[in-house]
């Protein structure tokens, strides 16, 4: 059984089995909700309004709430697994303990794959909001979107490489922004107010409640997912929070619970202001649909707190991205299923840096080379599977560890049902992400194939299986 | 003037990107590669709340 406290201060930093230079536990539970609802809160911003392009207003509100309900799990589950598993990796991580190697190698990569993709896709949005903001301001000549790009990869990468602490307190205090922004908008219209200037029941009538009918209410499942995609990056800061079996669940059950308000005003705001085919054209209509609704308030406060709105929301997204990229690749060369080379941690601070300057190009490659909406389909597909696998991870671990066998900092409610919910949501995503994106789809699952095969048949020889398990648990029943 | 912010944008960008390889370059020099690579996973708290309750 485990005797050494890790948060006390002789250890501060400090971890067990010959660790001379570990990442530092810093973080509050402020720090995971920023991580968590920094990386998603753009969706809000945009994105999300491609569902209502898909079979309207209402079948976007059917999208958000399934989809809520999807998250609900998928931050339940990995709250009580996660306050169990205090290392970072995440998902990855708790692969690894529970359910094995192989799992594990392929979780950990759709978490690198959905970060860094993500990250790109935040970039290349960043670059366009700049060049939006250059045209607002009279810019006599075509603005590039590329130096931008580049700088916000460059920027956040340099600040995840300084230290934890500095990058997510600042992420804390641009997503509290962007979060506090949605809330203005929501009161300044004044929906219980007879002056206000949403039209709810002329937008939403007659041929435009559910333009495609319950197919339309399908294919918007596969964008619902833009409103809370990333709230399970919040397990990535388990070896790096204070007190990780209360920060974690506390955090990330938070986080869910902002995003679930956020989205829900998102979406009633939008809706109130934009008719439906102007909103649910993402690319030639309503870009940055909550930036959209304040101009059409005609306040130019408004629209200014939602421009930094959307800036920030963007900003905080790429910014969490590159701390759990970073974290999950920096977990796979600890534990050799990657070279060990990416397992270093910097001596001053404390961050996975070689990790991160590696995956910086690769940011780049995707963010100044490829079209945005296959760059976020891939991100979307690499969640998606690792969504899957959450369901079967926390059925096997109270099958193995019930939960009279580990203390958890947090156990959810009505097990298994949660973990049979998300399992049938994420058929029915699968089967509307096919709809619209089924050759993607296939030559993602084909991908993550060839290289399980590169895994098991070579890199798996190089892997110190018993170096691999740390973590003080008792064996698992049955074994 | 946004001719001037998009040249600020690739000089900071260069900055940025020539003070990490400087400083990783550095680190690496420096460091033995033993204690570099020497972290390994963490401490379950809640377990260790556990084993100093059990006594």
């Amino acid at each position: 059984m485990a005797n050494t406290d890790i948060t006390s201060k002789t250890m501060d930093g400090m971890g067990p089995h010959g660790t001379k230079v570990g990442l530092l536990r810093v973080l509050g539970p402020a720090h995971v909700w920023a991580l968590g609802v920094g990386i998603v809160l753009v969706g809000e911003y945009m994105g999300w309004n491609f569902a209502v392009g898909k079979g309207g207003a209402y079948a976007a509100l059917i999208a958000c709430w399934f989809a809520g309900i999807l998250y609900s799990c998928v931050a339940m589950i990995d709250s009580e697994v996660t306050s169990t598993v205090a290392a970072a990796g995440g998902q990855y991580t708790q692969a690894k303990h529970i359910v094995g190697p192989l799992m594990a190698f392929n979780v950990g990569l759709y978490l690198v794959f959905a970060y860094t993709m993500l990250e790109a896709a935040n970039a290349i949005t960043l670059g366009y909001l700049i060049t939006v903001a250059a045209d607002m301001t009279g810019a006599v000549e075509p603005v590039s979107d590329r130096p931008f790009i580049v700088l916000a990869i460059m920027f956040l990468a340099w600040l995840n490489y300084r230290g934890v602490l500095a990058t997510l307190t600042f992420n804390l205090v641009i997503t509290a922004f962007a979060f506090v922004a949605i809330l203005v908008l929501f009161f300044a219209s004044a929906p219980w107010s007879d002056g206000t200037m949403m039209a709810h029941a002329d937008l939403m009538s007659g041929q435009a409640a559910l333009p495609y009918g319950w197919l339309g209410v399908l294919a918007a499942m596969h964008f619902g997912l833009w409103f809370y995609l990333g709230i399970e990056g919040t397990t990535q800061a388990a070896e790096e929070v204070r007190s990780p079996a209360r920060a974690l669940p506390f955090g990330t059950l938070a986080g869910i619970m902002t995003l679930l308000i956020a989205a829900t005003l998102t979406w009633y705001v939008c809706v109130g202001y934009l008719p439906w085919e102007y909103l649910g054209d993402g690319v030639d209509g309503a870009v940055a649909p909550l930036f959209s609704a304040a101009q059409l308030t005609g306040s130019t406060a408004l629209v200014v707190i939602l421009g930094f709105g959307t800036l920030f929301a963007t900003l905080a997204s790429a910014n969490g991205c590159i701390n759990d990229a970073s974290r999950a690749w920096f977990s796979m060369g600890r534990d050799h299923y990657l070279p060990q080379w990416f397992g270093a941690v910097h001596p001053t601070y404390r961050t996975p840096y070689r990790a991160i300057i590696f995956l910086v190009p690769i940011a780049l490659i995707f963010a100044l080379g490829a079209p945005l909406d296959q760059v976020i389909t891939f991100s979307i597909l690499s969640g998606l599977l690792g969504y899957t696998f959450m369901p079967i991870n926390v059925i096997l671990f109270r099958r193995k560890w019930p939960l009279d066998t580990i203390k958890r900092g947090y156990e959810h409610p009505f097990h298994p049902i949660p973990a049979i919910l998300l399992i049938c949501l994420c058929a029915v995503t699968y089967f509307a992400v096919f709809l619209g994106y089924g050759t993607q789809l296939i030559a993602m699952v084909s991908f993550y194939i060839v290289v399980s095969l590169w895994f098991h048949f070579w890199r798996y020889r190089f892997v110190k299986r018993a170096d691999q398990f740390t973590m003080p648990w008792p064996k698992p029943r049955g074994y | 003037m946004w001719p001037l912010i998009e040249t600020g944008a690739w000089v900071l960008s260069a900055l940025f990107a020539l003070h990490m390889l400087w400083d990783w370059y550095r680190t690496d020099t420096t460091y033995s590669e033993d204690v570099l690579t020497s972290s390994r996973e963490g401490e379950i708290e809640a377990m260790t709340e556990q084993h100093k309750l059990n006594g």
